[in-house]
Order: C-alpha cells, then structure tokens, then sequence
C-alpha cells in the first residue's frame, strides 16, 4: 500500500492574488466572478487561477458558496432555475461564460465526481462506456481498450476485472466512487472537478479516494471541494478559503495550514469554527 | 382464548380504548374478507359454469343459429386487434408526454415561476424567466386537462369518437380520398374504435410515465450531464431505461382497462355480429366485451344462449388476466436485468 506523503520541501510562498507564474498561464482563470440564485448573491467577486496538473482544494464552512464556484467551472448551475452567473471563467484562455460555448464540449473537457456515489444503473462496463458511446465510439476493441484504462487508472480494475457485465449497484460505496471517477476519466477530460468525493465513505475506502487523487495529478487539473481540513492538507497543493461567498485567502497548502495571513483562515483551519 | 392478568388495574378509559383498538383491527380484516370473498365468487363462478364451455369449436367458430350456437372466434380476434391498434396509439403518445411534462417543463409550478420572473427586474436573462413562467402554465394546464380526461365518463368518449373521429375527420376523409357517395372511413370501424380508446387510456399511460420518470434520481441526469450527454440523450439511455419497468407497468393496467370497456366502441365500430373478420382497419369487428352485452340482452333463446355467455366472459377475463400476467413478468424481467432496483 503505497502512503501519501506531501512533498512541500521545494513550495515556496507567492502572492496568490496575482497569476501563480508568468510564463506558464493558469489552466483556470475566475476572474470577477459573480453569481446568484434568484435574488441571492451567493458568489462575491472571485478571482482564482487554478494552475495545471496541481490539485486545488477549495475550503469553508457550508453555504459557502465554493460548490457553486466548482459547479460553475463546467457550468453544471446551467440546470439550476435561476442561476446566472457573471464575470469571467477562462480554461485555456477561453471564457467558459461566453454564449458561443458548447457546454457539451465544455463538460468533456471538465469532468465531474459528486458527493453522492451516482452510477448508472447498468453494467460496470456500460458505466465507464457511458461517455464514450455518446461521444459516438462503436468500435469494440478500442472501447474494451478506454474502459480498462479509465478503470485501472481510478484503482479499480484488478477489483472488477472478472466482473465487468455485473451491476454497478452491487460494488461497495467506495468502489461506486471509484467507478464514478472511472467513468469521468474514460472520456479523456483536462480537468476533474471534485464535490467532497470522500465524504459518504468510510476511512479506508476514503485513503483510497485520495491516493488516486495524489496519482491522478500527474495527467489531470483537479479542483476538489471539501469538508475535511486534513484530507485537504494531505492531497492538495494549494488551497482556497471561502466564506460567505467571498474568496478570503488563496495559497499554497503548506501556507493556509501553517502560517495563514487572515485571522479568519487561521480560526477555521484550526476547528475553532465551522 | 384466556386473558392474562393486568400487574395494574387498568382505569376504564384504558380498557375501552383497548377495545375500541380492537373492534378496528376486527373491521379492517373484515372488509378484507368481503372484498376477496366478492373476487373469489365472481371468478368461481365464471370459472365453473364457462370454463365447461371452452372447446377447439368455441374459440375458432363464429356464432350461429342466431346467437345461440357456435363460438366467439370473431369476437377474439377483434379484442385482440383492437387492443395491439390502441396501444400502438396511446403508449407512445403518452409515453411523450409525460416526458414533455417530467423533463422539458420547469419542476417549480408557475407561481414560483412568476416570483422569480418578477423578482429579476433589471436583470440580463429575463426572457429566459419569462419562458419558464409560461411553460410552467402550459405543464399546468396540460396536467389538469389529463386528470379532467381521466374522470370522464367513458360513454361520453364514444360519443366523441362518434363525433370527432367518424362525423368529422372520417368524413373529411372519404371528401378527398373517395369518389363522391362512397363512405369508407366515415362509419364505424377497427380504426376509430381504437383511437377512442387510446384517448381513455391515454391519461392512465400519462400518470402512469410521470410517476416511473420522477422515480429516477435527479444525480444519475446529473452524472450523465457531467459527462457531456445532452438533455436527449440523457432521457433516451438513462431516464427512459431507468424508468421502462415503472412505464410499462402503466402501459398494461392502461391497456388492460381499455380491452374490456365497452361504451367507448358502442358507437365507433363494434359490430353486433359479423361472420368473418376483420381485414382493414375500416373494417367493423366483434369484441368480446359487447358480445357479452349482446349475449345477454338480445337473445331469442335465453336458456340456449346462457352457456355461451358464461364461456364468453371466461374467455374476456383470461385474456385480461393473461395481459396483466405478461406485464408482471415483462416487469420483473426488466428489474432484475437492471439489478434489482
């Protein structure tokens, strides 16, 4: 079993407000955001740049608003009655707000875990197959070949191997999971948005979750929502706070956990709130 | 049966709420009793006076000697005709709208609708709330005229199959297709007689899709969105599959209350007898349900006639029974292929 240990040796300190390098620009720039529900401000001025390959952790107590700001990275509050969102979201240098972007292409290219396990009620295979058959792959070689991959790099092919046309309700909550991150993978996305992927899960299943995360990031942006302040120490490179829907302090991890520049920060990353 | 001994006497409102505890339970097994006991005689009774009656010469003759002799044969395959043309109508179109309704229309109803609208003054994307508001109403509408639909009477949907179906749209037929004075399709037959069924089935399919739609978690469309599926194409491979056990369910109770009414088809096509089958769908037919009707009312010969009706409404209830058997077991194949859900 292979453990996580965070290398932070060679992490130095940045100002976090301005692009975290010049030369190589953020695979994700949040510039202005604003968002609402209805009448409801829940976003306040966001500006983030989530640099590629590194994990993001985004942090805060609930109602925050820092799912709202994940969710609106592939633009799945589209569904949501009433949402709207302003300011800029650029992937790429591309704003993903613009009205001539195809969200279909967007949510190819931005892959998402929920908090809830939610396989398809169909066959291991057919779940990883998912995003491929609608993406319009027939071949059955190259598909055999995708959905061993998806499944081998989310950790769980040596656990399904044998049963591939079984039902994916019957594996276990964390192999669900696992599954869930399998069918993301499959369609080859840049960017795998994360809503507390551990928190339904217990310890063990959970120490899987962020192993893959660790592995994960060398191929994949992951931005990651979650509840729990280790988990976001132990996986994470940098590491955003929200609270009432404003960003109060972007950094790298070791920065947020150890010596935080806001009172606010340090009071919540310590458990004195939230 | 002895009682045992209270540890405490209990005080009198105690005792007689024990009692009237029991006196409940005791009318609720009751009425449970009768009601199988009503099922158990009807179907006994059928059962012993028709089942006699079935022979290779009752199913494949037509009747003779003015309804006192021969089979029902005509009267079979009409039911069964009429039944596959109604639900090849009425499923799919219920089908679609119930997905129009469940998927395609705002879940909040419009007065939230309208709330949210009047709450975006001066915000960019109020057209978009403004649609919402409007097919908030039109999901409204269309649910309450469905459920009126499902409270009419079905002799009043005979009469509009009269006057709709053969009056005005076979009519207007037969004006463009046939020479003048030749009537094909403005009288009674196979075809009308459908479509007025499919009309009384159609609110049972509706009600009946919505409930299986609403039974899918709204996190598998969400998965399937995350992915890059389209709104279609989430319906077609995981809303309608997930669902298909739930819909057909309703698709067969649907079926199978419209394959035994008999006022809808009184003045659309049911013939009171006919010698051969039927060959288009302008054609009349036979049906087992008003063959019943006319057994029992327009016989010359009471005593002969008596035996063939026990066989006739044995024949109607299995052939029900037998659609209600094929739905269950449709239904459990469906779950257990979906992995027991």
């Amino acid at each position: 079993m292979t453990t996580i240990t965070m290398d932070l040796s060679n992490t130095r300190s940045r100002d976090l407000q301005l692009p975290p390098d010049a030369v190589v620009p953020p695979k994700i720039d949040a510039r202005g955001v604003n968002f609402f529900y209805g009448t409801a401000h829940v976003l306040h001025d966001i500006n983030l740049s989530i640099p590629e390959k590194q994990v993001t952790a985004l942090i805060g107590p609930s109602g925050c608003g820092k799912s709202t700001f994940l969710r609106s990275l592939n633009r799945m509050n589209d569904i949501i009655p009433g949402a709207r969102a302003e300011g800029v979201i650029e992937i790429d240098g591309r704003n993903v707000n613009d009205p001539g972007v195809d969200v279909v292409q967007l949510r190819r290219r931005v892959g998402m875990v929920f908090q809830k396990s939610n396989p398809f009620p169909k066959s291991i295979y057919e779940n990883v197959a998912y995003g491929l058959r609608i993406g319009g792959l027939h071949h059955r070689a190259s598909m055999d070949e995708i959905v061993e991959k998806s499944l081998r790099r989310a950790a769980l092919w040596e656990e399904v191997k044998d049963r591939l046309g079984a039902s994916a309700s019957a594996l276990s909550g964390g192999q669900q999971q696992r599954l869930c991150i399998a069918r993301a993978l499959a369609v080859n996305p840049e960017i795998l948005l994360m809503d507390e992927p551990a928190s339904a899960l217990d310890p063990i299943a959970t120490q899987k979750i962020e192993e893959l995360i660790y592995e994960l990031k060398d191929n994949y942006t992951i931005v990651i929502v979650t509840h729990n302040m280790q988990q976001a120490a132990r996986v994470s490179d940098r590491t955003a706070f929200f609270m009432l829907g404003r960003l109060v302090e972007y950094s790298e991890t070791k920065t947020i956990f150890m010596n935080p520049r806001e009172q606010m920060t340090e009071d919540y990353v310590t458990g004195r709130f939230g | 049966m002895s009682v045992a001994q209270p540890l405490i006497a209990m005080p009198a409102t105690a005792r007689s709420r024990a009692l009237k505890d029991r006196l409940l339970v005791g009318l609720l097994g009751f009425s449970i009793l009768l009601t199988l006991g009503i099922l158990v005689v009807i179907l006994g009774v059928v059962a012993v006076r028709g089942a006699g009656q079935i022979s290779w010469t009752f199913l494949t003759q037509p009747p003779r000697e003015g309804l006192t002799g021969g089979g029902i044969y005509p009267a079979i395959v009409g039911t069964a005709a009429l039944v596959l043309l109604m639900t090849i109508v009425a499923v799919p179109f219920g089908v679609a709208t119930a997905v129009y309704l469940h998927e395609y229309t705002p879940r909040e109803g419009p007065r939230l609708a309208w709330g949210r609208y009047a709450a975006s003054k001066g915000q960019k994307g109020r057209v978009a709330l403004f649609r919402r508001v409007l097919s908030a109403g039109l999901a409204t509408i269309v649910r309450s005229a469905v459920a009126n639909l499902a409270g009419v009477p079905s002799i009043v949907f005979g009469l509009f199959g009269l006057g709709f179906f053969i009056q005005f749209v076979g009519r207007a037929l037969d004006r463009w297709t046939q020479p003048p004075g030749e009537i094909v399709w403005g009288q009674g037959s196979l075809i009308w007689a459908a479509m007025t069924l499919a009309l009384l089935t159609l609110p049972t399919v509706i009600v009946a899709t919505e409930e299986a739609l609403r039974t899918v978690p709204p996190e598998q469309r969400e998965a399937s969105l995350a992915l890059g599926a389209t709104r279609w194409e989430t319906i077609r491979r995981i809303v309608l599959p997930a669902s298909l056990p739930g819909i057909l369910t309703g698709a067969i109770l649907g079926v199978s209350r419209g394959a035994g009414e008999v006022a809808p088809i009184l003045f659309t096509g049911a013939a009171y007898y006919l010698p051969f089958l039927p060959h288009h769908v302008t054609d009349q037919f036979m049906h087992l349900g008003y063959h019943v009707l006319i057994l029992s009312t327009q016989s010359p010969d009471v005593d002969a006639t008596e035996p063939l009706l026990y066989g006739t409404v044995f024949v109607l209830l299995g052939l029900t029974f037998l659609l209600n058997l094929t739905g269950v077991l449709i239904r459990s194949r469906t779950r257990a292929r979906l992995g027991g859900r």
